[in-house]
């Protein structure tokens, strides 16, 4: 029943957004902008957030059209570590492949893969120092490929086999590795952002040096734990930095739904009084160079920053998902900001410090390490094939001591097991 | 060696001298939460900590429990010992997330990578006239969480000691603390006078540092006929019923929830062959459940009555009918003489 309705009033009616293209249609990017190179100059790291509003709106850009680094956000790396950062997105993209490929082959349940991302984890991690803490979301694998966690490791991981550190209590891909400055992965989205900050008041409070930097999608900054966090950090002034990997979807949600017809994740950022920078996160050197600058203004307790990078979710989102049943065909191909990878290298290739014939072999090389890693790994078993921790460790880590009513749940499962597969499992 | 020296304290002042001790004992323990800092508290809990102790170890937060919780899980993570106050239990539900997703799981999923040894504080229960926003005893949504220590005081001296532990624990815990009784043991009886914590038991404190473990029990009147299975303001509701009806009951004021312990549970039972349990949360799928189905498995050949379930009802804490609905002396009565009679 619809009351009160008045007649010199047009009716109400309800916006429900709607991406450009489905499927079948074809995809066309024009009305994306692409600023020039420096469009925007870079500001000084203590500049006040409401100096440097238009860097939320605008895109840092250092690779221009003919693959050169231009412009003040250029940061100015040598070519032994533009190789190491392509080196290390080109394992990326070949794990990624690998993985995706065990899953398919009932070698494990679950894979994600970062395709068309791998600038947002693997040069923002070169430009944090090794110590500082990353609250990663689960499409940055690229943060321990980068800081050389040991492929078998992920794999054991993947495979939640014998060799698993995580004995095989986590969904595959879910790592957790403290020593390299890696915080477990959670499943719940977003809940990483205000411990992230959490993290950075603890290292402040302590007169320590570290920072620590934290990752979500376009999706999960419709969280309420992204406006808690933002808020905290705002309050605090903590050493953090927030980074909004917009690839456009959130599995099937364009970003449309997380609000981006209205605005730029980045000018979220301006609300709260923290430093906006929207980057093109396809250009590894832009997002180096933003992530860089965000890391010197936290350490030197100018505060948090929030970057988004533009950039686009080239596959699926997960070995679950098929993107053909809700958006065009092409996209990734027509997307205007290019392919990470495929930019690095042009430009290695353009300033005379790489060749297509060293590309070539550096994707056989790697490629063959990531199957002789798989295959180490292997031997430590695949997901169902009965090489994993033993049952008891399911009852382990609930608390630091296991309680009694643990004790007899553990005891209880021992004899279901002793049930099913007779006196033989007992001599396991 | 000399007895430590003991001072009579309310349970607000005994939960004080606990952070204070801590705070002094541990340079990894910070205290955080809403009007905490320099104001010290919605009930005085923690006043004087922050001009004691520094604005970095004890501050005002915004207004976010899933902020609190969720930065404590950081703090946390990063190796200090964060004490995050919710003002109300009726408001931690915007933290749950946090609490449950993370806290609880944190060093499960990481497999003892990261842990998370955070002690939640928050003030619980009615018969304050609180009505439906400052009343609740959400206890049983946190045993029912895997990873979760839930633990609520009943006395001054229980308070500062179990908090020490909670604090000291590596695991997170959840510190309800029964505001009714606050600054006195509460009867049940609303329309008699209240007495101060200075005249009862368990309010002389040592002013330093002492624990009392998690996971035991204690029991508070022995007896023959009847085991009650009680925690927090119930303790004092069930022993004035039981000394005005002169009952011989034996009073076990659980005091952790989880870790339950349970030998003291069955010992008893065994013993009265009869059981009642008493909380003022809501009936259904309350810890109250979890209680009686623990005592069933396990002492069934030695019941001689059904077990009894003293609870709030089931509907949200209502405010002018608050006595209709609190569990008080004569819905107490009538289960005692029901339970007595087979």
């Amino acid at each position: 029943m619809v009351h009160g309705i008045k007649d010199n009033l047009a009716p109400l009616h309800l916006h429900v957004p709607e991406p450009k293209f489905r499927p079948g249609d074809k995809a066309d990017f024009s009305d994306i902008i692409v600023p020039e190179v420096d469009a925007i100059s870079r500001p000084d790291e203590h500049a006040s957030p409401a100096d440097i509003h238009a860097l939320a709106y605008g895109l840092v850009r250092v690779l221009g059209d003919d693959n050169h680094a231009v412009g003040s956000w250029n940061p100015g790396l040598d070519a032994d570590t533009l190789r190491a950062m392509l080196r290390k997105m080109l394992l990326l993209r070949a794990f990624d492949d690998r993985m995706f490929r065990a899953q398919r082959q009932g070698k494990t349940s679950f894979y994600m893969k970062s395709f068309g991302e791998e600038a947002t984890s693997v040069a923002t991690t070169m430009a944090l120092h090794s110590d500082d803490m990353c609250f990663p979301s689960y499409r940055q694998q690229g943060i321990l490929i980068t800081r050389d966690y040991p492929l078998v490791d992920m794999m054991n991981q993947i495979y939640s086999n014998s060799g698993d550190r995580l004995k095989g209590r986590q969904l595959p891909i879910m790592y957790s590795a403290k020593d390299y400055g890696f915080f477990s992965i959670s499943g719940n989205l977003t809940t990483q952002y205000p411990q992230a900050v959490g993290w950075a008041m603890a290292s402040a409070s302590r007169a320590d040096t570290r920072i620590s930097a934290v990752w979500c999608g376009d999706g999960s900054t419709a969280e309420g734990d992204f406006h808690s966090a933002l808020t905290f950090a705002a309050v605090y002034n903590a050493p953090v930095i927030f980074q909004v990997v917009n690839n456009q979807w959130a599995i099937s949600s364009f970003s449309g739904f997380a609000g981006s017809e209205r605005t730029t994740f980045a000018a979220r950022a301006i609300g709260y009084g923290i430093a906006g920078l929207r980057v093109d996160g396809n250009d590894a050197l832009a997002v180096f160079a933003a992530m860089q600058w965000a890391a010197n203004r936290a350490r030197t307790n100018g505060g948090p920053t929030l970057i988004e990078y533009f950039t686009y979710r080239g596959e699926g989102h997960s070995t679950s998902d098929d993107p053909g049943a809700y958006r065009a065909a092409e996209e990734y191909a027509l997307w205007p900001l290019g392919d990470p990878v495929t930019r690095l290298k042009d430009h290695l290739v353009a300033i005379g410090a790489w060749s297509d014939e060293q590309h070539e072999a550096l994707i056989l090389e790697l490629s063959d390490f990531v199957k002789a890693s798989q295959k180490e790994a292997e031997q430590n078993g695949i997901l169902g094939h009965g090489l994993h921790h033993p049952m008891e460790t399911m009852f382990e880590d609930v608390f630091e001591e296991m309680p009694w009513h643990l004790k007899e749940q553990c005891e209880q499962m021992l004899e279901e097991q002793r049930d099913k597969f007779g006196p033989e499992w007992e001599a396991r | 060696m000399s007895e430590p020296a003991t001072k009579t304290m309310n349970m607000i002042e005994a939960i004080n001298s606990a952070l204070d001790v801590m705070l002094a004992k541990d340079p990894e323990v910070v205290i955080m939460g809403e009007d905490v800092g320099y104001f010290g508290g919605v009930f005085r809990a923690t006043a004087g900590l922050q001009k004691k102790h520094g604005k970095t170890r004890v501050f005002d937060t915004p207004i976010s429990e899933c902020g609190i919780i969720g930065v404590g899980v950081g703090m946390a993570a990063y190796g200090l010992r964060p004490v995050p106050e919710i003002q109300f239990a009726d408001y931690i539900y915007p933290g749950l997330d946090q609490l449950v997703s993370e806290a609880a799981r944190m060093r499960y999923r990481s497999a003892n990578d990261f842990i998370c040894p955070m002690t939640v504080r928050s003030p619980f229960g009615g018969g304050i006239f609180g009505g439906q926003t400052h009343s609740q005893s959400p206890e049983s949504l946190f045993t029912h969480v895997c990873g979760i220590k839930t633990v609520i005081p009943a006395t001054p001296y229980d308070a500062k000691g179990l908090l020490i532990a909670a604090i000291e624990d590596n695991d997170p815990v959840v510190f309800f603390e029964p505001k009714r009784i606050y600054n006195g043991p509460f009867s049940g009886y609303y329309d008699r006078p209240v007495e101060p914590w200075s005249k009862h038991d368990g309010s002389a404190v040592p002013e330093g540092y002492y624990r009392i473990d998690l996971g035991k029990a204690a029991v508070v009147r022995e007896g023959e006929a009847v085991t009650v299975l009680t925690y927090g303001t119930m303790v004092h509701v069930v022993k004035a019923v039981v000394a005005e009806y002169g009952i011989d009951a034996e009073i076990i004021d659980l005091r952790t929830l989880l870790p339950l312990d349970i030998e003291t549970i069955e010992a008893s039972v065994k013993k009265t062959g009869r059981c009642m349990v008493v909380h003022e949360a809501t009936r259904t799928s309350g810890f109250g459940a979890e209680l009686a189905a623990q005592v069933q498995e396990r002492c069934f050949y030695h019941l001689e009555a059904p077990i009894e379930r003293v609870t709030g009802f089931d509907t949200p804490y209502p405010h002018s009918l608050e006595w209709a609905y609190f569990p008080g002396p004569v819905r107490l009565a009538r289960a005692f003489d029901k339970i007595m009679k087979d």
